[in-house]
């Protein structure tokens, strides 16, 4: 069994007068201990919103969420607001995208990290801060005594994203989701925090959860991958089949729009036309089907169902067939 | 006509920084941009890349004069543009239009589209009528793609990559030879970069246009760009065509940066040597002393790099680098070595040993 079991996780909004919102529309996937899974997509596709409703997070009013999410053997969705404060923060931990609106500004890193460890752990101040300098020197934050007494303010941009990942391991949780931690740095910073945390997952066998827009990061870093499209999850693969043959067009156009690095110059990039504004309701068609190049007329008329291809999950009518070159130019 | 358009000489911009109510005091400067020399061919794309608080936007302003430099001179298209003032500067600036990064902010959600359009057309009288004014914004939204029915809209109904569309568009109106783009894709989603990237090429091939491209994102210059330079702390560390600096990166900066980007590749990723640099960028308001790279880099040697600010100088043809050692660490007689990380002053960045005389707030002031 998994550590952590989503099946079918729904969550929308329903706001008064309004047409209720579906952002998340059916989501499952499983992580192993010291496995990393990806939910992978651009703004709006819902990868935040799945993050936010494992974690209990989304507001009781407003937000309407189905399906199941078993850590452990326990469903969470079921748990009390008293229980689901006892689990978070000790057996899973979350680490967001912008480490300054995610600290408190008015208290010393230490005591945020000791926080922790006085709720959860029972440990008295004086233990926890010897814990929580631990902690900080692990992280690899410089001078961790004197940290302990500064603000979130008077810490840089990585050395806060670190103090964040320090309080969300202050329990050593065995499941971890980090939202776009590395979205708000420099690349030289962001190298620095993926290879914490990828060093993290093999040392303590912690489950992580990485929601990015990054293939990039995604390709260094997860095992599986989730891509995610108008709430729904489109293809599923191990990291090294989804990159080499990727078989959804949006997967596909998605990595045809990246410059690449390594790639030589003169190359046009074939990007995909429109944008997730042109998205139509998954109830009766795909929502990708007025941005895909593939697109046929039953695209437009009937939901397309998950299909397991052989260690892949796929949910579309006219996948890519392999080794296609990028769809023809988009006129801009 | 000369090849060069633009030319830049020692250019430097320093912001003071300021303590006190009544008698502002400075107490130190920012050194943002501290010496840079750079050329834009005609018609070639320079790309400016490096991390955040580099000075590289700053430099970019400071070209076109959005902030005063501290020192330099700017030449375009031959003749000075650090010295015009008033109407000739005015004037002078048609030809050197900006996009900035975030569409929503640059594009004001009171005027129509094309209002926006026009206002550029009028301040420099190129407005020739109704007919013809008319037609010259049809053409504009065509080549940036899109729709004439935009004109009677305003910012707020358009999506991010269409209101960058309605930046360029601006920047065109007014034919100019050199656009400077800051982060023109940065806040745009990754579908919808490739398309205003594939935009600025197009258009650059159709109206023989010379960019300067500031970013941060080394693929998206990489592939855009001609010539890249490559700046940290308010200098220019090396500058090469973009296929060189990819094959052969000379200055370890660029080495680091290069190899820390990730490549959405697993095969490439696996295979793949990170060089990680320790710490963070130092403050701008006190670099350190020497290589301004000295504090991280792994090829640190004992002697001049912490003493000697190394000149920007050719190494081979086209590439240029700043560092004593380059031609050592590229044949490998140096290695690189351990480096511990430096602690990094955040907020202004001023020594605790320079005394702040003076109130601390007005009502300290006013009850002494």
């Amino acid at each position: 069994m998994a550590l952590l079991e989503v099946r079918d996780l729904s969550v929308v909004f329903q706001r008064r007068g309004e047409e209720p919102f579906t952002a998340v529309d059916g989501v499952s996937f499983d992580v192993e201990p010291g496995q990393t899974v990806g939910l992978v997509g651009e703004s709006g596709c819902g990868k935040s919103v799945t993050s936010l409703a494992i974690m209990g997070l989304l507001p009781k009013r407003g937000a309407k969420i189905t399906g199941s999410v078993k850590y452990d053997g326990t469903d969470l969705l079921k748990l009390s607001d008293k229980e689901m404060r006892d689990r978070r923060g000790r057996d899973l931990g979350m680490v967001f995208q912008d480490p300054l609106s995610s600290l408190n500004p008015v208290v010393p890193i230490g005591l945020q990290v000791t926080e922790v460890l006085e709720r959860h752990r029972g440990l008295a101040r004086k233990e926890a801060m010897i814990e929580a300098k631990d902690l900080l020197d692990k992280v690899g934050i410089p001078d961790p005594n004197r940290r302990l007494k500064e603000y979130p303010h008077q810490l840089s941009g990585g050395m806060r994203q670190r103090a964040l990942i320090a309080i969300a391991l202050a329990c050593r949780p065995k499941l971890l989701i980090a939202d776009e931690p590395t979205t708000a740095l420099d690349v030289t910073i962001q190298a620095q925090i993926l290879t914490l945390m990828k060093e993290l997952v093999q040392d303590l066998g912690t489950a992580l959860v990485m929601i990015t827009h990054d293939l990039g990061v995604v390709a260094g870093l997860c095992d599986e991958v989730n891509v995610l499209y108008g709430g729904k999850v489109v293809e599923k693969a191990m990291r090294h089949k989804l990159f080499a043959e990727p078989r959804h067009p949006y997967t596909h156009g998605l990595l045809a729009s990246i410059p690449r690095l390594d790639a030589p110059r003169g190359e046009k990039l074939t990007p995909i036309k429109g944008s997730v504004a042109d998205n139509i309701p998954w109830t009766s068609a795909c929502a990708f089907a007025p941005r895909c190049p593939n697109a046929l007329d039953v695209c437009r008329a009937e939901t397309p169902a998950e299909e397991d291809q052989l260690g892949r999950l796929l949910r579309c009518h006219n996948p890519v067939v392999p080794g296609t070159p990028a769809a023809e130019e988009v006129p801009v | 006509m000369s090849e060069t358009l633009v030319s830049v000489q020692d250019m430097k911009v320093h912001f003071p920084i300021k303590r006190g109510v009544f008698f502002d005091r400075t107490v130190g400067y920012v050194y943002a941009v501290d010496g840079v020399d750079l050329e834009i061919k005609r018609g070639e794309t320079y790309g400016l890349v490096g991390e955040s608080g580099c000075g590289k936007s700053t430099l970019g302003r400071a070209m076109l004069r959005l902030n005063e430099p501290t020192a330099g001179k700017m030449t375009f298209d031959g003749q000075d543009f650090s010295t015009l003032k008033g109407e000739e500067l005015r004037k002078m600036r048609r030809r050197i239009q900006m996009v900035f990064q975030d569409p929503l902010s640059s594009l004001d959600p009171r005027q129509s589209v094309e209002s926006i359009l026009v206002e550029g057309l009028r301040a420099h009288d190129l407005d020739e009528g109704k007919e013809a004014t008319a037609k010259r914004l049809r053409e504009l939204l065509a080549a940036v793609g899109l729709p004439s029915s935009a004109l009677r809209k305003y910012p707020h109904e358009f999506s991010g990559g269409q209101r960058q569309r309605i930046g360029i568009a601006r920047a065109l109106a007014l034919n100019p030879d050199l656009i400077v783009a800051d982060e023109p894709v940065s806040a745009l989603d990754v579908s919808v970069q490739a398309q205003v990237v594939n935009l600025l090429e197009e258009l650059q091939e159709k109206f023989g246009l010379t960019y300067l491209v500031i970013a941060h994102d080394l693929a998206v210059v990489k592939h855009i760009s001609d010539r890249v330079g490559v700046m940290y702390l308010g200098g220019l560390v090396e500058e090469a065509t973009a296929d060189d600096l990819y094959a052969e990166p000379l200055h370890p900066y660029t080495r680091a940066l290069l190899s820390a980007i990730p490549v959405p590749d697993p095969q490439v990723e696996d295979r793949r040597e990170r060089i990680l640099l320790a710490g963070d960028l130092p403050s701008p308001a006190n670099p350190p002393n020497g290589c301004r790279f000295h504090t991280r880099c792994p090829w640190r040697q004992a002697t001049k790099c912490d003493t000697d600010r190394p000149v920007l100088r050719e190494i081979k043809p086209g590439h240029k680098v700043a560092c004593h050692y380059a031609e050592q660490i590229q044949s490998g007689e140096i290695q690189a070595h351990e480096v511990k990380p430096i602690l990094v002053e955040e907020g202004d960045g001023l020594s605790p040993d320079v005394p702040l005389v003076g109130p601390a707030s007005v009502t300290e002031a006013l009850n002494p």
